[in-house]
């Protein structure tokens, strides 16, 4: 039937923005007027619209439904409204260009395959013609056509047009955009709309319909990794099924989940639905419900995954974010984080740069006003499941709130964190842990103080190894049960397996952890020395030293040390040519240099070695060493 | 996926996270195309079950035909149906002109029943190609104590991130339908075979293409007497869908002062 064949028609999504004032909503009406798609009775009712306001006819009323839009000239709020080519049917989307409105802009644009970027001729390009394809570039929409319009102003200059081309193709160019098309117009008049206007005999390329029409569909995210948020969880009858809408990927009955951060698995038993005929596989867009084949304790917010490509899991992750409330965003700020479905708590633990894109420069800066676009680090106490924006365009997005309304809008990066799974998941469940004979008390007496840990973190060249060293002769010689993991004692033999990526070094510094912990247990006072330049590997190591000696009075706890001395100091020093070699791009990921240094929230002592000589920094170690282990036997 | 896959796909995640977050939810059901659509969307979205009320918000000036579907499909769906009834015209502003004073009636009877009850969500079936006012809603849609909407400051809404929590004393309106077209919801009509009012088919040359109370809505020239007769229609016409609704033209701000008092 031939309406079935046309219910097969493509539909596109494309969004018109620009600068106030460069013509959006007038060239919105001109296209529906060109292609007959204007509702019968509308422009009678425009005309009257225009009549009463004693002015000339203005086709922007089409999109302006507001009287307070149509009494002030400007778009306030984005509208839609459909039309078709002979190829598709289109949605066009109309977003206001006054800087007051960007939020209003974000939500038109941000569901748009493709965009017409309008560019007044004789205004040239302006703040909102930039801010627009910065913004454009962040939300994913990657097809553009420039339209410089009121070309009738310019007498329809070929150099004009020129100008102003080369100008903006070399600012997109610096925010790695190219343009599609280059088009001259003057909306208002219909010229190159449809048809080629001979008051443009110089210009060769497309019409804004060939340009439309010649766009492609947003690429399908079914080859993409399999993520299903889970959304809800519903037991209306003897069935429990989860639903979600699937964001990426596809599945099918018998595969084997994995549920993060959980890290449940389970396999696949039904695909649930209503008046639909049964089907046994569902991909990427599908709003779905499954049954398990194990009764699984699982709620919305956990990510559904395939167990060999699951999202990265991280406390922390760096995102570049637009920011759209009239309240600043503050370092050290909590902010609840909408992750799909997951919805916890974030705080803002620094804010690496904040952008101009009049001149797409970068600032560091305290605040992020409203309609910056700003780089910043966020940490949850919570363990988060990952995946970065430029794989995943669709799970690495964000939004941040404030428990009513989204604040805003972010992508994910993950460069220089480490994966964090393979370090929380429960190692091997039957092991029983051997009771002791000799108990703590018993070995705190003998020794004249309790076993604990004295974590030293720092950048490298801050002073840790010189320190440690220092520190252990000291305690040795004042009878302490003393002993220094360092690098050197522990690369060579428990770590000999591990090189020096983000994985690898958490996984060093577990272990480390974890030794220390064995050492503190046996009576020792451990003294280590690691950069260990992530919050959440430290905090691991405090637990499982909480694990294996409960604190107590037998117990000398976890002390955090920072040897405190910033990154141009350490670098000044530089004591094995390290910063050297990892400045000229030698060494990766070099902590300080291509790879965050995360300081101690809350140190049990600071150390720091731009104010002390080696001297007094030792003194000042052992009297605090003094002070909290000498306090039993 | 075709299209219509990617409108149920997303009206049904619409659906199932206004059930997630909205404490006390329940939809409205005019007894028209759209809200019919939509209640089957969320037998979809839910497995068979409507699991919150459905109302009928009742002007009293529906036609016989339309309160005849309402008891017989409440039934046959098993939904939790709520009547109630609007208050006189006389209740409405009277600076309005005429037929949208009739029309805001469903705007006063709606914010009673939103207290009655306690309604913190009422998911609605609008849709943005049938008027331009309502093209600039939000998914999502945040209103003020009195059911009033803000639309000069709209919050954002991007990437299927909705709005979804609000402060004490106010409602959200949830707009599942917001992106589908007239041509759209027929086709989904034709291709699920979701019940109708019969009124929109074509009996004597005439048919109505919208429904609403019957003082202030009239009927189209039409032949077209099956569903894919109506489809055919709607791919040629120009005409628009609600030319016979009188509330939405009599002045230029009319429809727009309906919706910011809080109509639908």
């Amino acid at each position: 039937m031939s309406t079935e064949a046309k219910a097969a028609r493509e539909l596109m999504r494309i969004v018109i923005v620009g600068h106030v004032d460069h013509g959006k909503s007038t060239l919105v009406g001109r296209l529906f007027h060109e292609t007959g798609s204007l509702p019968e009775g509308k422009y009678e009712a425009i005309k009257a619209m225009c009549e009463r306001r004693g002015m000339p006819f203005e086709w922007a009323f089409l999109m302006d439904a507001f009287q307070s839009e149509r009494d002030q000239g400007i778009t306030i709020d984005t509208a839609q409204i459909w039309f078709k080519t002979s190829l598709r049917d289109y949605t066009i989307i109309d977003a206001p260009g006054h800087r007051e409105f960007i939020k209003n802009m974000i939500t038109g644009a941000s569901s748009a395959e493709a965009a017409l970027m309008l560019i007044d001729a004789g205004q040239g390009i302006q703040q909102q013609s930039r801010l627009h394809a910065f913004l454009l570039n962040l939300l994913g929409v990657k097809q553009i056509a420039v339209l410089v319009n009121k070309m009738d102003l310019v007498d329809f200059s070929e150099d004009r047009f020129a100008e102003i081309s080369r100008e903006y193709s070399s600012y997109l160019g610096s925010l790695g955009i190219k343009a599609n098309y280059i088009i001259p117009l003057a909306a208002r008049d219909g010229d190159n709309i449809v048809a080629r206007s001979p008051r443009s005999p110089w210009y060769k390329g497309p019409t804004v319909i060939e340009a439309l029409d010649s766009f492609r569909p947003a690429a399908p995210l079914s080859a993409l990794p399999l993520r299903l948020p889970i959304q809800d969880v519903y037991k209306f009858d003897d069935r429990r099924i989860l639903a979600g809408r699937i964001a990426s990927g596809s599945l099918k009955v018998g595969d084997t989940l994995l549920f993060s951060p959980s890290n449940k698995t389970a396999k696949v038993s039904s695909i649930e639905a209503w008046s639909a005929p049964s089907r046994d596989i569902a991909e990427a867009g599908e709003s779905v419900g499954l049954t398990l084949d194990e009764q699984l304790f699982i709620e919305r917010g956990e990510m559904a995954s395939h167990v060999d490509s699951a999202p990265v899991e991280s406390h922390v992750f760096k995102a570049k974010l637009f920011w759209l409330s009239k309240t600043p965003l503050k370092l050290d700020a909590t902010y609840r984080l909408r992750l799909q479905t997951r919805d916890v708590n974030v705080a803002v633990e620094s804010i690496t740069a904040v952008y101009d894109p009049e001149s797409f420069t970068a600032r560091p800066s305290d605040t992020v006003e409203r309609n910056d676009i700003a780089e910043v680090i966020l940490r949850s106490p919570a363990l988060l499941s990952l995946d970065a924006a430029e794989t995943h365009p669709k799970t690495g997005r964000f939004v941040l709130s404030d428990g009513r309304n989204i604040l805003a809008g972010g992508t994910i990066s993950l460069d220089g964190y480490p994966d964090e799974r393979r370090l929380v998941t429960v190692r091997s469940s039957n092991i029983t842990e051997v009771a002791h004979g000799i108990t703590a008390p018993q070995r705190a007496q003998r020794n004249g103080h309790p076993g604990g840990v004295l974590w030293l973190t720092g950048l490298s060249g801050a002073g840790k190894s010189t320190i440690a060293m220092a520190l252990e002769q000291e305690l040795f010689r004042r009878g302490f049960q003393v002993f220094v993991l360092d690098g050197d004692n522990v690369r060579r033999g428990l770590s000999a397996n591990l090189g020096f990526a983000p994985e690898d070094r958490a996984e060093n510094i577990r272990r480390i952890g974890e030794v220390a912990a064995l050492f503190a247990e046996s009576g020792q006072v451990v003294i280590t020395a690691f950069i260990s330049p992530y919050r959440s590997d430290r905090d691991r190591a405090r637990q499982a030293l909480a694990k294996s000696l409960p604190s107590g009075p037998a117990a000398g706890g976890f002390h955090e040390i920072y040897v405190k001395a910033d990154l141009a100091t350490c670098e000044g020093r530089d004591p094995k040519g390290l910063y050297q070699k990892a400045r000229a791009g030698e060494i990766a990921e070099f902590t300080g240099v291509s790879a965050p240094y995360e300081p101690p929230a809350q140190a049990e002592l600071i150390i720091d070695t731009e104010k002390l000589n080696i001297a007094q920094a030792v003194a000042l170690a052992v009297s605090y060493v003094e002070g909290h282990f000498r306090k039993v036997g | 996926m075709d299209h219509l896959d990617q409108l149920e796909a997303q009206s049904v995640y619409i659906l199932r996270e206004a059930f997630n977050r909205i404490e006390k939810l329940g939809m409205l059901w005019s007894l028209g195309k759209d809200s019919n659509v939509m209640v089957w969307l969320a037998r979809k979205a839910f497995f068979g079950h409507v699991p919150f009320p459905v109302m009928h918000i009742d002007t009293e000036k529906k036609f016989p035909e339309m309160y005849l579907f309402r008891e017989t499909y409440a039934k046959k769906w098993g939904l939790n149906l709520i009547v109630e009834k609007c208050p006189p015209v006389e209740a409405t502003d009277p600076t309005l002109p005429p037929a949208a004073r009739s029309a805001a009636r469903k705007t006063l009877g709606l914010r009673d029943t939103i207290a009655k009850y306690g309604f913190t969500g009422i998911i609605a079936g609008i849709r943005r190609d049938e008027e331009s006012v309502r093209a600039k809603e939000r998914v999502f849609s945040p209103r003020g104590e009195s059911g009033a909407w803000d639309f000069r400051d709209q919050p954002p809404e991007f990437w299927d991130y909705f709005n979804t929590d609000l402060p004490a004393g106010t409602h959200l309106r949830v707009h599942p339908l917001l992106s589908w077209t007239e041509l759209d919801i027929w086709r989904y009509i034709q291709r699920e075979s979701i019940p109708m009012v019969e009124l929109y088919f074509a009996r004597n040359g005439k048919r109505y293409r919208s429904l609403g109370d019957r003082d202030i809505t009239s009927p189209v020239m039409s032949e077209a007497a099956t569903i894919a007769e109506i489809i055919a229609e709607l791919e040629t016409t120009r005409a628009p869908e609600r030319a016979g609704r009188a509330m939405d033209r009599e002045t230029e701000d009319a429809f727009e002062r309906l919706r910011a008092a809080g109509y639908m």
